[in-house]
């Protein structure tokens, strides 16, 4: 994860308290956002920015979880998702997204 | 889940750009406080 993302969601969680806060992923395939999804909960795993050690444990999901989709009206997520949706490796990402989020939220 | 929620966006280029995303979240009860597209090429 982007270094300079890294600092940013550190001052943000610092400011509005982490309890109030919900990461939102866009990435292109599984293993980038899962790397993501850790950096938030757990801390950078490459031990290079902000977060190196700092176990925020904010939610995290992409976009395209269903407990997502669910909450947004479904002509806008059309309008807006759903062309990803069809070219990206859907099952893939949201088993690796969820799968982290079991593993170090709970 | 979202209801009341700060909301951190973090987009992809190659896959959904935060804009993308912050459009779903119009008119929900949700405020975004960051949103940004990376880039990895």
């Amino acid at each position: 994860m982007d270094l300079e993302n890294q600092k940013r969601v550190l001052a943000l969680a610092e400011q509005h308290g982490k309890e109030n806060i919900i990461v939102l992923l866009g990435g292109a395939d599984a293993e980038a956002s899962g790397m993501i999804a850790e950096t938030v909960i757990a801390g950078d795993p490459a031990f290079a920015g902000a977060l190196t050690g700092v176990q925020l444990g904010l939610p995290t999901y992409h976009i395209l979880e269903p407990e997502i989709k669910r909450e947004i009206d479904p002509a806008v997520y059309e309008q807006n998702i759903s062309m990803m949706e069809m070219v990206l490796p859907v099952d893939e990402i949201v088993n690796e997204v969820s799968s982290i989020r079991k593993k170090l939220l709970s | 889940m979202l209801d009341g929620k700060k909301i951190i966006i973090l987009g992809d280029r190659d896959g959904v750009p935060g804009g993308a995303i912050e459009a779903c979240l119009a008119g929900k009860n949700a405020q975004v406080v960051f949103s940004v597209t990376s880039c990895f090429v």
